[in-house]
């Protein structure tokens, strides 16, 4: 996400906006906007359900047994429809904005 | 002081230990030829391990001025630096790969599941707000959903 933040400008010049979305309560958020100088939205789904919908529950492997998300990444066009997903298989390895740059070609 | 007695491959092995453990937080992450596999870390690890190597060699060889003290310090130091690197390892090869299987999540060319979650405000979004509101004052062409673990 700090890859994505430092490549927001270009991001939002190919028309691309980045949202985050984790469990955490919309002030830990809020911290963690503050102090990585986050300035993409960042979602609260506290009660889990946008990521079991997407079928990204990792089940206990919050605080205390909570479920979190596994990361992902989905590039949607303007219609809604997923033009280009990363489901990682570990979790050192994200997805890159000049990934994200090179598929957003491909958007409309 | 006699250079002979300073156990140097011994101190270069820590120094490059360390520099192979922290380096990728602060400098290869950055970089996407070292980011998603940390080969540059693994080769300051190697010289590290060779430079260990000798470093033992010199701390068990019979001209030391300290022997016991000397042998101690190399194997003691030997230590920490191969529980660094095994821990460096395990956290990628191991705890980074414990993530489960995600066989149900929306497709490439499948409609994204619509949702409303609030921002770091406590306002609610929808995701055709997301792709709705302008960018820069044009309408957006597309929207990076990114799914993090978080704080919690």
């Amino acid at each position: 996400m700090r890859g994505i933040e430092k490549s927001l400008d270009k991001l939002n010049e190919a028309g691309i906006r980045p949202v985050a979305i984790s469990v955490d309560a919309p002030d830990a958020s809020r911290d963690l906007a503050q102090k990585a100088g986050y300035t993409f939205p960042l979602l609260s789904d506290q009660k889990v359900e946008v990521i079991r919908r997407y079928d990204l529950v990792h089940a206990g492997a919050g605080e205390n047994g909570h479920d979190i998300a596994r990361p992902a990444e989905f590039l949607l066009d303007s219609t809604g429809t997923v033009r280009w997903i990363n489901v990682t298989e570990n979790y050192w390895v994200r997805a890159r904005p000049e990934q994200v740059l090179e598929v957003s070609k491909l958007l409309k | 002081m006699n250079v002979r007695r300073i156990n140097w491959p011994l101190w270069v092995a820590l120094l490059l230990t360390l520099a192979g453990f922290m380096s990728y937080f602060f400098i290869f992450v950055w970089i996407p030829f070292t980011r998603d596999f940390p080969w540059a870390n693994f080769v300051l690890f190697l010289l590290a391990g060779v430079l260990l190597v000798m470093g033992l060699r010199r701390g068990f060889a019979s001209d030391r001025p300290h022997p016991v003290r000397s042998k101690i310090i190399s194997v003691l130091v030997s230590a920490f630096c191969v529980l660094v690197m095994g821990f460096f390892a395990f956290a990628y090869f191991v705890i980074g790969r414990q993530l489960p299987a995600s066989k149900g999540a929306p497709q490439v060319g499948q409609r994204a599941p619509d949702f409303t979650l609030p921002d770091t405000t406590g306002k609610q979004v929808s995701l055709n707000e997301l792709m709705t509101t302008p960018i820069n004052g044009k309408a957006p062409r597309g929207v990076l959903l990114i799914f993090y673990r978080g704080y919690w």
